[in-house]
Protein backbone atom coordinates (compact mmCIF):
# COMPACT_ATOMS: atom_id res chain seq x y z
CA UNK A 1 0.00 0.00 0.00
CA UNK A 2 0.80 3.64 -0.81
CA UNK A 3 0.68 5.65 2.59
CA UNK A 4 0.17 9.64 1.33
CA UNK A 5 1.32 11.79 4.60
CA UNK A 6 0.26 15.15 4.35
CA UNK A 7 0.33 16.64 7.87
CA UNK A 8 3.82 17.71 9.71
CA UNK A 9 4.47 14.63 11.95
CA UNK A 10 5.38 17.44 14.52
CA UNK A 11 1.09 18.04 14.62
CA UNK A 12 -0.48 15.03 14.07
CA UNK A 13 0.06 11.46 14.19
CA UNK A 14 -0.32 10.34 10.73
CA UNK A 15 3.06 9.11 9.98
CA UNK A 16 3.09 6.34 13.36
CA UNK A 17 -0.21 5.66 12.24
CA UNK A 18 1.11 4.83 8.83
CA UNK A 19 4.09 3.14 9.96
CA UNK A 20 2.06 0.83 12.31
CA UNK A 21 0.48 -1.08 9.07
CA UNK A 22 4.36 -2.57 9.00
CA UNK A 23 5.13 -2.26 5.16
CA UNK A 24 4.99 -0.55 2.00
CA UNK A 25 5.69 2.86 0.45
CA UNK A 26 5.46 6.09 2.20
CA UNK A 27 4.79 9.72 0.21
CA UNK A 28 5.45 12.73 2.10
CA UNK A 29 3.57 16.05 0.90
CA UNK A 30 2.34 19.06 1.92
CA UNK A 31 3.47 19.73 5.39
CA UNK A 32 4.23 15.79 5.86
CA UNK A 33 7.47 16.94 4.08
CA UNK A 34 9.03 17.96 7.18
CA UNK A 35 9.20 14.31 8.66
CA UNK A 36 12.01 14.40 5.99
CA UNK A 37 14.33 16.79 7.10
CA UNK A 38 17.87 15.90 7.92
CA UNK A 39 18.52 16.36 11.43
CA UNK A 40 14.90 16.59 12.56
CA UNK A 41 13.55 14.54 15.70
CA UNK A 42 11.69 12.47 13.31
CA UNK A 43 14.52 11.51 11.57
CA UNK A 44 14.93 8.41 13.11
CA UNK A 45 11.89 7.35 12.30
CA UNK A 46 12.45 7.55 8.75
CA UNK A 47 15.69 5.75 8.98
CA UNK A 48 14.20 2.80 11.33
CA UNK A 49 11.34 2.73 8.67
CA UNK A 50 13.57 2.22 5.57
CA UNK A 51 13.95 -1.19 5.59
CA UNK A 52 10.24 -2.06 5.54
CA UNK A 53 8.83 1.21 3.94
CA UNK A 54 10.07 2.79 0.61
CA UNK A 55 10.02 6.58 1.79
CA UNK A 56 9.24 9.23 -1.28
CA UNK A 57 9.08 12.64 -0.64
CA UNK A 58 7.10 16.05 -2.89
CA UNK A 59 9.70 18.01 -4.57
CA UNK A 60 7.56 21.09 -4.70
CA UNK A 61 6.54 20.83 -1.02
CA UNK A 62 10.19 20.55 -0.09
CA UNK A 63 10.74 23.51 -2.34
CA UNK A 64 8.44 24.94 -0.65
CA UNK A 65 9.91 25.12 2.62
CA UNK A 66 13.43 25.53 1.76
CA UNK A 67 14.45 21.98 2.50
CA UNK A 68 15.17 20.70 -0.57
CA UNK A 69 19.01 20.21 0.10
CA UNK A 70 18.49 19.03 3.54
CA UNK A 71 16.56 15.74 2.83
CA UNK A 72 17.37 12.55 4.68
CA UNK A 73 19.37 9.72 3.11
CA UNK A 74 17.18 7.44 1.81
CA UNK A 75 14.01 9.48 0.91
CA UNK A 76 13.31 9.65 -3.12
CA UNK A 77 12.36 12.90 -3.78
CA UNK A 78 9.40 12.69 -6.42
CA UNK A 79 7.81 15.01 -8.53
CA UNK A 80 4.29 15.18 -9.19
CA UNK A 81 4.42 12.54 -12.07
CA UNK A 82 6.10 10.47 -9.59
CA UNK A 83 3.26 11.20 -7.24
CA UNK A 84 0.96 9.89 -10.32
CA UNK A 85 3.61 6.95 -10.57
CA UNK A 86 3.32 5.81 -7.47
CA UNK A 87 -0.69 5.99 -7.06
CA UNK A 88 -0.33 3.71 -10.56
CA UNK A 89 2.53 1.14 -8.75
CA UNK A 90 0.66 0.42 -5.75
CA UNK A 91 -2.68 -1.40 -5.79
CA UNK A 92 -4.29 0.55 -3.18
CA UNK A 93 -3.35 4.23 -1.52
CA UNK A 94 -4.59 5.87 1.94
CA UNK A 95 -3.98 9.38 2.74
CA UNK A 96 -4.04 9.31 6.79
CA UNK A 97 -5.42 12.22 8.66
CA UNK B 1 -5.07 4.17 -15.83
CA UNK B 2 -8.77 5.76 -14.75
CA UNK B 3 -8.09 7.86 -11.83
CA UNK B 4 -10.77 9.05 -9.39
CA UNK B 5 -10.04 12.40 -7.18
CA UNK B 6 -11.77 13.07 -3.40
CA UNK B 7 -10.95 16.75 -2.54
CA UNK B 8 -11.94 17.68 0.99
CA UNK B 9 -10.79 20.74 2.01
CA UNK B 10 -11.22 24.25 0.65
CA UNK B 11 -8.62 26.24 -1.34
CA UNK B 12 -7.67 28.54 1.23
CA UNK B 13 -7.22 26.38 4.18
CA UNK B 14 -3.89 24.04 3.82
CA UNK B 15 -2.49 23.05 0.36
CA UNK B 16 -4.71 20.04 -0.32
CA UNK B 17 -6.70 22.02 -3.02
CA UNK B 18 -3.35 22.71 -4.84
CA UNK B 19 -2.11 19.42 -4.80
CA UNK B 20 -5.60 17.41 -5.98
CA UNK B 21 -5.25 20.02 -8.61
CA UNK B 22 -1.32 19.16 -9.78
CA UNK B 23 -1.92 15.76 -9.40
CA UNK B 24 -4.69 15.64 -11.66
CA UNK B 25 -2.92 17.76 -14.37
CA UNK B 26 0.24 15.03 -13.79
CA UNK B 27 -2.00 12.66 -14.63
CA UNK B 28 -3.22 14.12 -17.43
CA UNK B 29 0.09 15.39 -18.68
CA UNK B 30 1.03 10.69 -18.83
CA UNK B 31 -1.71 9.97 -20.69
CA UNK B 32 -4.30 8.90 -17.91
CA UNK B 33 -8.05 9.11 -17.95
CA UNK B 34 -9.48 11.51 -14.89
CA UNK B 35 -13.07 9.29 -14.28
CA UNK B 36 -14.49 12.23 -11.80
CA UNK B 37 -12.93 14.41 -8.93
CA UNK B 38 -15.81 15.27 -6.08
CA UNK B 39 -15.78 18.11 -3.89
CA UNK B 40 -16.84 17.00 -0.66
CA UNK B 41 -16.87 18.82 2.65
CA UNK B 42 -14.94 22.16 2.87
CA UNK B 43 -14.19 20.76 -1.04
CA UNK B 44 -16.89 22.36 -2.38
CA UNK B 45 -15.49 25.30 -1.36
CA UNK B 46 -13.45 24.76 -4.50
CA UNK B 47 -16.97 25.51 -6.40
CA UNK B 48 -17.93 29.11 -6.28
CA UNK B 49 -17.16 31.54 -9.14
CA UNK B 50 -17.36 34.28 -6.83
CA UNK B 51 -14.22 33.97 -5.46
CA UNK B 52 -11.50 36.88 -6.00
CA UNK B 53 -7.94 36.28 -4.89
CA UNK B 54 -5.72 39.28 -5.05
CA UNK B 55 -4.53 39.70 -8.76
CA UNK B 56 -0.90 38.48 -7.85
CA UNK B 57 -2.20 34.83 -6.35
CA UNK B 58 -3.68 31.83 -7.99
CA UNK B 59 -6.95 31.33 -8.62
CA UNK B 60 -8.10 27.98 -7.11
CA UNK B 61 -11.71 28.20 -8.89
CA UNK B 62 -10.57 29.29 -12.13
CA UNK B 63 -8.02 27.44 -12.64
CA UNK B 64 -10.26 23.70 -11.81
CA UNK B 65 -12.74 25.38 -14.53
CA UNK B 66 -10.26 25.75 -17.32
CA UNK B 67 -8.62 22.00 -16.29
CA UNK B 68 -12.33 21.11 -16.80
CA UNK B 69 -12.75 22.72 -20.05
CA UNK B 70 -9.68 21.58 -21.48
CA UNK B 71 -10.20 17.75 -20.70
CA UNK B 72 -13.78 17.41 -20.27
CA UNK B 73 -13.32 16.71 -16.73
CA UNK B 74 -16.52 15.59 -14.31
CA UNK B 75 -16.17 17.65 -11.41
CA UNK B 76 -19.10 16.67 -9.02
CA UNK B 77 -19.82 18.56 -6.14
CA UNK B 78 -21.87 17.16 -2.90
CA UNK B 79 -25.63 18.53 -3.08
CA UNK B 80 -25.78 18.61 1.01
CA UNK B 81 -22.12 19.99 1.55
CA UNK B 82 -22.64 22.18 -0.71
CA UNK B 83 -26.05 23.67 0.59
CA UNK B 84 -24.58 23.82 3.79
CA UNK B 85 -21.97 26.04 2.37
CA UNK B 86 -23.89 28.24 0.02
CA UNK B 87 -22.71 27.09 -3.06
CA UNK B 88 -25.93 27.02 -5.09
CA UNK B 89 -26.72 26.23 -8.56
CA UNK B 90 -29.93 26.51 -10.33
CA UNK B 91 -31.58 23.85 -9.59
CA UNK B 92 -30.97 24.53 -6.08
CA UNK B 93 -31.55 27.97 -6.06
CA UNK B 94 -35.40 27.68 -7.29
CA UNK B 95 -35.64 24.57 -5.00
CA UNK B 96 -34.44 26.01 -1.51
CA UNK B 97 -36.17 29.57 -3.09
CA UNK B 98 -32.93 31.41 -3.20
CA UNK B 99 -31.83 34.72 -4.78
CA UNK B 100 -28.64 33.50 -6.91
CA UNK B 101 -26.54 30.99 -8.08
CA UNK B 102 -22.76 30.67 -7.45
CA UNK B 103 -21.25 27.41 -9.12
CA UNK B 104 -18.40 27.87 -10.82
CA UNK B 105 -18.44 26.76 -14.45
CA UNK B 106 -17.13 23.11 -15.17
CA UNK B 107 -18.20 21.82 -11.91
CA UNK B 108 -22.38 20.39 -11.09
CA UNK B 109 -23.94 19.75 -8.28
CA UNK B 110 -24.97 15.82 -7.23
CA UNK B 111 -25.29 13.21 -4.41
CA UNK B 112 -23.02 10.98 -2.92
CA UNK B 113 -23.72 8.49 -5.15
CA UNK B 114 -21.50 9.81 -7.42
CA UNK B 115 -18.27 9.36 -5.08
CA UNK B 116 -19.37 5.55 -4.26
CA UNK B 117 -19.70 4.75 -8.69
CA UNK B 118 -16.47 6.64 -8.97
CA UNK B 119 -14.13 4.30 -6.50
CA UNK B 120 -15.96 1.51 -8.34
CA UNK B 121 -15.22 3.01 -11.67
CA UNK B 122 -11.99 3.87 -11.62
CA UNK B 123 -8.79 1.85 -11.19
CA UNK B 124 -7.25 4.50 -7.94
CA UNK B 125 -9.33 7.01 -5.96
CA UNK B 126 -6.87 9.38 -4.56
CA UNK B 127 -7.94 11.91 -1.27
CA UNK B 128 -7.05 15.08 -0.62
CA UNK B 129 -6.98 17.04 2.35
CA UNK B 130 -8.17 16.99 6.01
Amino acid sequence: MLHIINKSPYERPALDSALKTGEGAILLIEDGVYAAVKGGAAEAKIKAAQGKFKVYALQADLEARGMIDRVTEGVTVVDYGGFVDLVAEYKTNQSWL
Amino acid sequence: MKFAILVNEGPSTHKASDTAYQFAKAALAKGHEIFRVFFYHDGVNNATRLTTPPQDDRHIVNRWSKLAEEHKLDMVVCVAAAQRRGIVDEGEMKRNGKDATNLAPGFRISGLGQLIEAGIQADRLVVFGD
